[in-house]
């Protein structure tokens, strides 16, 4: 039996405002329990809300990103239920008239070619607060810092097929809004999540099979494997002859499972309706034009330009392409190593991205600039150290803030370019070695690599490989 | 359009409000009683007009992206039945 793969995908988004989305008060990840919770946050009695500019302007930036309508009087709903991290009794979120609508976006497939995924919708809506349950002698905490911080929830249309798909997607999503400035994108601290709408059919069936939603979903991997889990759950209930119910359902990490959380039947009835303290959001147009304006190169048509400028292949420019302080570094090292671009491209999503991942560093954080790696990257191709030597040399510059020149000096690395001096090694190894050479004369080609090996220790690796094989045939005859 | 006995518990449910057996029928009677006014609401006629989110016709406000908020933290716990470690403590929720 062929199956067929539904799948579409709701990513929470926080807009990185300095204030919430209807109070002034704070926003920053972190803060004691409760400091950045003020009464408007708290739901107290007599309060309103007052929309923040910099949410509006940045959900309609994403919206401009992601070719869609921006609505001109979207609608701010009240979705009603109770639960203690949201005490006013109701989320104000958007309904009927969210601010974006109808966009859509590429994305690459593995077979190289991409397909295009619609977005629904991105509504503007308020984060809730956080539950702790443990240790308060069979009580929940409750910090409402989180409480009111700016969200959009970008929903697609269920347009994905494959769990590699939805990855895709939302990677793509995730460098979108890092592009744009509106979202920090740290997914540990809950920046932005995902809700996974997953159902299969099977293949050839019109109509879509009965969905589950897998909720807040905060890596890539674990919307891989929650999205994997649940296709086959899926396909087992069905095969065994059973009925998939309508639920929503956790991800449990520690043993790569979904689990029920509530059917259908006991769903909120959330009971929407239009908030009355909210009046209708209208988009000045001043403000619509600055946006354009402000609009950054965005990663696709960045990944084609570093193509056709930096001659870079497309998983190349793709990978440097993905966040956008590391396309702008690499840029920079490109510049200072006089357009060394492939090299520029290794070494940045190479030696430098291991040291940043070793180091839980971001690229902003880096030890070594733009300007010391690219002058790393001239001492090879001028031919004075060779690429195994660089990589000593980058170790010693990430723990210290020498170039790349001084490094070299200090450790005299030079490679010995003088073709006379590496010539009279040459003669000494292959004089010492006469049972090798004799070995290697008679067609025991391997042995080439032992005098290589020899060169290289005498020399300390600082030998020109090109030289040292060049002079070893010569003279191996 | 009346409402049923069940109806009402459901609302009442929702809403988080207690209610006696012997107002079920009260609350059925006026509440069917608002239903039937939005009824004679929706006979008139609307065609061409454009359906308005807010009864006043202005448009929302907005404020500037800047912190004028304090914390105002011990002010506000010192109304909650139970804090701890700067928490507010309610009844064990999980779901």
């Amino acid at each position: 039996m062929e199956w067929e793969v539904v799948i579409g995908l709701e990513i929470h988004t926080q807009l990185n405002t300095k204030t919430k989305i209807f109070s002034a008060a704070a926003t920053a990840y972190g803060a004691d329990p409760n400091t950045q919770a003020c009464a408007v946050d708290l739901g107290l009695p007599g309060v309103l809300p007052v929309l923040n500019k910099e949410a509006v302007a940045k959900a309609a930036m994403f919206g401009l990103a992601v070719d869609a309508t921006i609505n001109d009087g979207s609608v701010f709903d009240r979705k009603n239920y109770f639960y203690p991290d949201l005490p006013k009794g109701y989320q104000i979120s958007q309904l009927a008239i969210p601010i974006v609508e109808h966009g859509k976006l590429e994305i690459a497939l593995e077979d190289g070619s991409t397909k295009v995924v619609g977005i629904t919708r991105a509504h503007l809506e308020e984060d809730a607060g956080k539950s702790l349950h443990e240790d308060f002698d069979g009580m929940t905490g409750i910090d409402l810092n989180r409480a009111g911080t700016p969200l959009i929830e970008i929903v697609s249309e269920p347009e994905m097929s494959s769990a590699k798909e939805a990855v895709a997607y939302m990677k793509k999503i995730h460098s979108i809004v890092q592009y744009l400035g509106i979202c920090d994108g740290n997914m540990q601290e809950g920046s932005f999540r995902c809700d996974a709408n997953v159902s299969v059919r099977r293949k050839g069936e019109m109509e879509l099979g009965t969905r589950t939603e897998t909720k807040n979903l905060n890596s890539f991997r674990f919307v891989e494997r929650a999205i994997n889990y649940e296709i086959e759950r899926q396909i087992d209930v069905i095969e065994s002859g059973g009925r998939v119910v309508q639920e929503t359902r956790l991800y449990d990490a520690d043993d790569d499972s979904t689990r029920t959380m509530r059917t259908k039947e006991e769903a909120n009835d959330y009971r929407y309706f239009p908030d009355p303290d909210l009046l209708p959001v209208k988009l000045d147009a001043d403000l619509l034009v600055q946006l354009q304006e402000q609009l950054p190169e965005l990663p696709d048509v960045k990944q084609k330009r570093f193509c056709n400028q930096y001659g870079l292949n497309n998983d190349d420019a793709e990978q440097i392409s993905a966040s956008r302080d590391m396309a702008d570094y690499f840029e920079q090292v490109v510049k200072y190593a006089n357009g060394e671009a492939k090299m520029a491209v290794n070494w940045v999503s190479g030696e430098l991205s291991g040291a940043l991942n070793q180091n839980n560093l971001e690229i902003g954080q880096t030890q070594v600039s733009a300007e010391r790696l690219a002058q790393l990257i001239s001492r090879i191709s001028d031919n004075t150290i060779s690429g195994k030597i660089a990589k000593e040399v980058f170790q010693a510059m990430w723990s210290s803030d020498k170039t790349a020149d001084q490094v070299i000096e200090e450790k005299g690395l030079q490679q010995i370019l003088d073709i006379g001096e590496l010539e009279a090694i040459v003669d000494k190894v292959v004089g010492e070695n006469p049972k090798q050479a004799e070995q290697y004369l008679s067609g025991k080609d391997k042995v080439f690599g032992f005098f290589v090996g020899k060169v290289m220790q005498i020399t300390k690796g600082k030998a020109n490989p090109a030289q040292v094989n060049e002079l070893l045939k010569s003279k191996l005859v | 359009m009346a409402l049923s006995t069940e109806d009402i518990r459901d609302i009442a449910k929702l809403a988080k409000l207690q209610i006696n057996e012997d107002e079920l029928d009260r609350y059925k009677q006026e509440l069917s009683r608002i239903l039937e006014f939005v009824e004679q609401m929706n006979q008139a006629d609307v065609e061409n007009i454009e359906p308005m989110a807010h009864p006043q016709d202005m448009i929302q406000p907005l404020r500037v992206d800047e912190i004028t908020e304090t914390n105002l933290r011990e002010k506000f716990q010192c109304i909650a039945p139970a804090t701890q470690d700067g928490l507010y403590l309610v009844p064990k929720v999980i779901e």
